[in-house]
């Protein structure tokens, strides 16, 4: 019997100064990370609404990344720390209803840290991997 | 100077009675309040600037036409002072909407009172209203949960009014027998100067206040336990929020929803042909009105800890979902993060309107 391997999709939202240009460094680095995270560029990470999150999960993402400057490093002072609360608030919120929060990540990715963008990537994707497909994409009433 | 004044009156006739003095003597230039504009089982907020006009008064009535927070911060730059009589979560509503720079508190001469719970639309308009009244003050008396009361009121811990000028005492206390109202501030005590009752120092704190709070708080835990039961994976999402007909009735009463430029109420929504058509190629179906979840939850990530839970959005749904017990379960465990209790303090600033650096650092 052949399976076919699940390659989960996460939808990354990137802030332009810190996360995405790390994404940029991994791939000028010729690092390998898997080719799983469909990535958003935005210009902070506090420009993600909840609303984004929670449409791309309801639509079937499997996983969603949001990647910003580490705390202190907001290219606009206090942004990323926004976003922290509202990511505290979307997990709690998950939390109530029993929905996955291990789809929704957070992590602090700076302009020079290739490697880490390479690791989160590799790291959130077996994650996902080992927690199958999101049950949103077969559910149509969403 | 005595804190509490005693009319040995009923409690509506007493605070009536107040209000015409405040009046009479132009230390307010309004009164804004509950009335029964004639009509049997008709009530709507107003704003009274007539003697005459107090007679159609009825400030104690348990019955929430809509979130007087709502109504008292679209009065935002009045110069001449306004005595409002409100319930406790409309209280805290217009205390959060103020810290949203919606309204100020200046003008207001707010009184509340210990609150028995409002009734249920279907069980107090059309007239309905009376029949329950004699049930409901006993059961306000005896520090009890009323059959017809909101399910939220009921689950309703904050029922003491937190920043209220001044307190009339209902629950525990016969209300035909004498109307009780504490004065907290300065204001509240400059206001009643002259007006004839009697005045003593803070009477004792009744027991039954303390009897409620327990009902209060196990009911609470029942109805979160009932609503976490039902709404535990996406499967119960699913179940409860389908049956939304995105008539988005619940954020129109809600006083938290404020925002002219909501995004459910934008355009963004209006997805494209291309884009259904993708839709449905990928979920084999879809369903209309669309984002209708989205918006029920989307609405909970942006105000759901500053609920109050006052419960006008449950009695709004056309499609009986229980809106305000799943607002009000999600906004407790989401204000709890930050220690927050919505309407508490004037200048504790809105969660997500601040941040502190050392903080929740299991996230990045």
């Amino acid at each position: 019997m052949t399976e076919k391997t699940f390659t989960p999709r996460i939808i990354s939202f990137l802030c332009k100064w810190c996360s995405y240009s790390g994404a940029d460094l991994a791939g000028t680095s010729r690092l390998k990370y898997p080719p799983t995270i469909l990535p958003i560029r935005v210009m902070c990470s506090s420009r993600v609404n909840p609303i984004f999150v929670l449409k791309s999960f309801f639509s079937g993402a499997d996983g969603v990344l949001i990647g910003g400057c580490h705390p202190g490093d907001c290219h606009y002072q206090s942004g990323n720390y926004h976003t922290r609360r509202r990511v505290a608030i979307l997990h709690k919120i998950f939390d109530s209803f029993g929905l996955e929060t291990k789809r929704i990540r957070l992590a602090w990715i700076s302009a020079s840290e290739g490697v880490k963008f390479a690791r989160v990537s590799s790291e959130f994707t077996e994650e996902l991997v080992g927690l199958g497909e999101n049950p949103a994409k077969k559910e149509i009433f969403l | 100077m005595a804190n509490q004044l005693t009319i040995k009156k009923s409690s509506e006739q007493g605070l009536i009675d107040f209000l015409t003095f405040l009046l009479e003597t132009r230390k307010i230039s309004a009164v804004f309040t509950l009335r029964e504009t004639g009509k049997e089982g008709v009530f709507d907020y107003g704003l009274i600037t007539d003697v005459q006009m107090l007679k159609q008064a009825i400030p104690l009535h348990p019955f929430m036409p809509v979130n007087a927070g709502q109504e008292l911060s679209r009065f935002k730059a009045m110069k001449k002072q306004v005595a409002a009589v409100i319930r406790p979560c409309e209280l805290r509503g217009f205390i959060e909407l103020i810290k949203r720079v919606q309204g100020t508190p200046d003008h207001f001469l707010l009184i509340s009172y210990t609150c028995g719970g409002a009734l249920r639309f279907a069980s107090s308009l059309h007239g309905k209203g009376d029949t329950n009244l004699p049930g409901y003050w006993k059961a306000v008396e005896k520090g009890e949960n009323y059959k017809e009361i909101r399910p939220t009121c009921k689950a309703c811990e904050y029922f003491v009014p937190m920043n209220a000028d001044a307190t009339v005492s209902l629950v525990g206390k016969n209300h035909e027998d004498e109307c009780v109202l504490e004065l907290h501030t300065e204001k509240a005590k400059e206001m009643a100067a002259g007006f004839k009752g009697e005045y003593s120092e803070e009477g004792t704190k009744s027991q039954i206040v303390d009897t409620l709070l327990e009902k209060r708080k196990a009911e609470k835990t029942r109805l979160f336990q009932e609503i976490g039961s039902v709404m535990k994976d996406l499967g119960g999402v699913v179940e409860v929020f389908s049956r939304c007909v995105g008539c988005h009735g619940c954020s129109r009463v809600c006083p938290m929803c404020h925002c002219i430029l909501c995004d459910f109420e934008s355009h963004l929504f209006d997805h494209e042909a291309s884009v259904i058509e993708k839709e449905f190629s990928r979920k084999e179906g879809m369903r209309l009105p669309t984002d209708t979840i989205l918006f029920q939850l989307g609405r909970m990530n942006h105000m759901s800890f500053s609920c109050v839970g006052c419960g006008m959005c449950t009695e709004v749904c056309p499609a009986d979902i229980p809106v305000a017990s799943i607002f009000m379960k999600t906004g407790s465990e989401t204000a709890q993060l930050f220690d927050y209790i919505p309407g508490r303090d004037i200048d504790e600033p809105v969660p997500v309107t601040v941040y502190k650096e050392e903080e929740l650092s299991k996230l990045g």
